[in-house]
């Protein structure tokens, strides 16, 4: 359902074992909402001093433009309100100075890279490697967001 | 895809289950495999037509792929077929005689449960057709034994004589986790032997087969009372002993580090010595697998005391989340709060279709019919149920649109005389098990206008190669079939037959209100490619003048998502009734200029946001 609009959702565990692929809800350290009402969606997975990046770019679904629901005013906020620590910006805003909004992925993921217990260039680097087979300029791109993500996650924490 | 140098032997790569899957396959020596895309087993295909030195194809239907994979193996080759659950649905008739013959190369089978319907249309636990069938079932736990099992199952299978069935679920076909790859070898093919008694399967000869099937079966138990896939765990903490397998294995073990585990890899023929000899060994049993209680009503037949699903979810997705209170509540503990809150009320974001994408002109169009029952199929296609088109009536299963609509047709009760009945189907779906239901319309006399919506992909699993857009599944060139001389073949009146661009929504109206008006089968086939494709070319985008927007909403029912409401207002009209007014903006970044909402625009609002790079295509209604 990711290429029809839809929830989409995944796990990251990682250690010297892992066994269960599953999140127990409330035991996350980290969350990482791409977009921000899917942000809200997902809090209950953090556990109770866990942190969220949260981009607080929106993408509008079809079923509010029809007016069957409603978009939440501030979801960053009120996850913030819910007592989660919080740092957001507004990433989908860099992607498009950048050129495609699809660079938000990159620019969350520069986000995350300073608050995992490995170094920052190691996620870059494998996300670099991920465009490795497509064209140079898209590798360059790539690196300009997850820096500038990286930047504006630094700004937010300095700011929350 | 173009075959790629695979990564040699001992590496460690992270793979999702089907990737494991289907690097074993290539290890095995496979020469064969074919499939039909379907979630959540699509990838393996894809994947497998990346390796060297095999032949991999897209088959028309689950039940194609794996004849061909079993024909590959009478020849002696090794063979693969990977589907999902509801596919083997399709393939099973095909299965049910092929455990009379057996194979003489190994054949395995990849049958992928979507536990959860994350994209299905129902929950099923395809174990059952190793049972039903007589065939060992083998069920990985992770990445690492979604290659290993693959290995072996080609092995079991040569061995026994025997398909195997290799059981995946979503969460072992999409995890990705790390995977130490091993080499290639090759097996030598001794090519067909005729015997008659062996493959041709009339009474006689498959009743002389029926008793060396179950003498398999009786071995192929033995083999899973001391298969390396079936381990016993011993632990300190006896009170509950899980006997367990597939992914629910990983969440038993999280949950309960010191309980004694019984993980069956091996899981059918259920090895009944080794659950005893588990029983033994703790105060009590409880199985844990998704989804049916298979190895539960197995060992409890036995006389082997167990619970199972009695205390665990009949349906969904098991976790440590849910295991964790259940058992609790099995050994009287209380059972501790959920450490945070409940999760926050959003929105619901169900899936949609599209920006640009063809068919929502078609359910545009079908939501502004009268009296009409739509019976629909599997596809993007399936998405017209919803919101703001409520256009599509019934979906069941692959091609049921046409033999639905036949029966809406003849079983119309007499107060729904002047109901026209529609039939919505997409290219692939119709060439996977379609054609017959039309043929079938056309045979009896039916009066369905069918919806042929061609948009030359298998949208909904990727946008994979079929026969309907001319290429292969390594992207080159193959034989392109042509719908409306099928459909004429099928006995379908050539002036029943149209052809029409779904972005001219007022020859779409036309076609569909002529035809439904006509009594006799017609089918009206859609030619604009899928939005995801290479054969889609995006063009220049439209914005809103918000000046001569006048808030009529009509283009926000065209249920485009780059359509977004920016201001509602209340207004009194003329006639005293209160209407709400939409005004809208058009995300521009993501419009790529079909010109669908530009037709239902009256004030002519919709404009081009630079230079047309090519004259609009649409007709306005007037």
């Amino acid at each position: 359902m990711a290429q029809r609009g839809g929830v989409v959702s995944s796990h990251l565990r990682f250690g010297a074992k892992v066994l269960s692929p599953q999140i127990t809800p409330g035991t996350a350290d980290l969350l990482l909402g791409f977009e921000a009402a899917e942000g809200m969606r997902w809090r209950h997975m953090l556990r109770a001093d866990g942190l969220a990046l949260i981009n607080s770019g929106r993408l509008v679904p079809p079923v509010v433009d029809l007016g069957l629901y409603d978009y939440p005013e501030d979801p960053v906020a009120a996850v913030r309100a819910a007592g989660t620590r919080v740092f957001s910006f507004d990433a989908s805003a860099i992607a498009s100075e950048l050129g495609d909004a699809r660079l938000g992925n990159s620019v969350m993921l520069g986000a995350i890279s300073d608050y995992l217990p490995f170094s920052a260039q190691v996620l870059e680097q494998c996300i670099l490697k991920r465009f490795a087979t497509k064209k140079p300029a898209l590798i360059e791109l790539n690196r300009q967001a997850f820096a500038a993500g990286r930047a504006a996650a630094a700004q937010a924490a300095q700011a929350a | 895809m173009a075959a790629v140098m695979p990564a040699p032997a001992q590496s460690r790569l992270l793979m999702s289950g089907n990737e494991a899957v289907s690097r074993a396959v290539w290890e095995s020596g496979v020469r064969v495999a074919a499939a039909y895309p379907g979630t959540p087993a699509t990838e393996m295909l894809e994947e497998i037509s990346t390796y060297p030195d095999l032949y991999a194809e897209w088959s028309v239907n689950e039940k194609v792929s794996l004849e061909v994979a079993f024909g590959a193996a009478m020849a002696g080759s090794r063979a693969f077929c990977a589907m999902k659950h509801v596919g083997l649905n399709v393939a099973s008739d095909a299965l049910m005689t092929m455990t009379l013959t057996g194979v003489a190369g190994g054949l395995v089978i990849a049958v992928a449960d979507d536990v959860g319907l994350s994209s299905s249309q129902n929950e099923q636990d395809s174990r059952y057709w190793g049972r039903f069938a007589h065939l060992p079932v083998l069920e990985p736990s992770d990445s690492q034994e979604a290659h290993d099992f693959t290995l072996a199952a080609f092995e079991l299978s040569e061995r026994f004589q025997t398909p195997v069935i290799l059981r995946l679920t979503t969460r072992i076909c999409h995890v990705k986790a790390l995977v130490t790859v091993g080499e290639r070898s090759m097996h030598p093919v001794a090519g067909f032997t005729k015997d008659v008694g062996r493959w041709v399967m009339v009474p006689g000869a498959a009743g002389r087969r029926l008793p060396l099937m179950f003498e398999r079966e009786s071995r192929l138990r033995s083999e899973a009372e001391v298969s390396p896939f079936n381990v016993l765990e011993t632990g300190a903490d006896r009170r509950v002993g899980f006997v367990t397998s597939g992914p629910a294995y990983m969440h038993v073990r999280e949950r309960f580090p010191d309980a004694p585990v019984l993980k069956l890899g091996f899981s059918y023929p259920v090895p009944f010595e080794l659950v005893r000899k588990f029983a033994d060994q703790c105060d009590q049993l409880v199985v844990v697998e998704e989804v049916e209680p298979l190895i539960e009503t197995e060992i409890k037949a036995q006389g082997i005391a167990a619970l199972g699903k009695d205390i665990l979810p009949r349906s969904g997705e098991l976790s440590p989340a849910v295991l964790g209170p259940a058992i609790a509540r099995l050994l009287g503990e209380t059972v501790a709060e959920a450490p945070v809150a409940t999760p926050m009320q959003v929105f619901p974001r169900p899936p949609t279709m599209c920006v640009a994408c063809p068919h929502l002109g078609v359910y545009y169009t079908l939501a502004q019919l009268r009296n009409v029952t739509v019976s629909g199929d599997i596809g993007c296609y399936t998405l017209g149920f919803g919101q703001p088109w409520n256009a599509l009536d019934a979906c069941i299963s692959m091609g049921a649109s046409m033999g639905m609509a036949h029966g809406l047709d003849k079983g119309r009760a007499d107060s729904e005389k002047d109901k026209k009945i529609v039939a919505v189907i997409g290219d692939s779906t119709f060439m996977h098990m379609g054609m017959q239901g039309l043929l079938n319309i056309v045979y009896n006399r039916g009066n369905v206008t069918v919806l042929l919506l061609d948009n030359r992909a298998v949208g909904m699993t990727g946008g994979q190669n079929n026969p309907g857009n001319g290429h292969g599944i390594h992207g080159e060139d193959a034989p392109r079939v042509d719908f409306a001389n099928l459909v004429r073949a099928l006995g379908v009146r050539d002036e029943r037959v149209h052809v029409v661009d779904p972005y001219e929504l007022p020859t779409l109206f036309k076609t569909l209100r002529q035809e439904t008006k006509i009594a006799e089968p017609s089918v009206i086939i859609t030619n604009r490619p899928c939005v995801l494709t290479d054969d889609f070319k995006a063009r220049s985008p439209f914005m809103v003048d918000s000046d001569k927007c006048t808030g009529c909403g009509n283009c926000v029912d065209i249920g485009c998502p780059a359509i977004h409401v920016t201001r509602r207002e209340k207004v009194i009209k003329n006639s005293g009734k209160e209407v709400e007014l939409n005004f809208v903006r058009i995300e521009s970044s993501a419009c790529t200029g079909c010109g669908l909402c530009l037709q239902p625009c009256a004030p002519d609002a919709i404009v081009p946001v630079g230079e047309l790079s090519m004259p609009i295509h649409v007709v306005k209604k007037n």
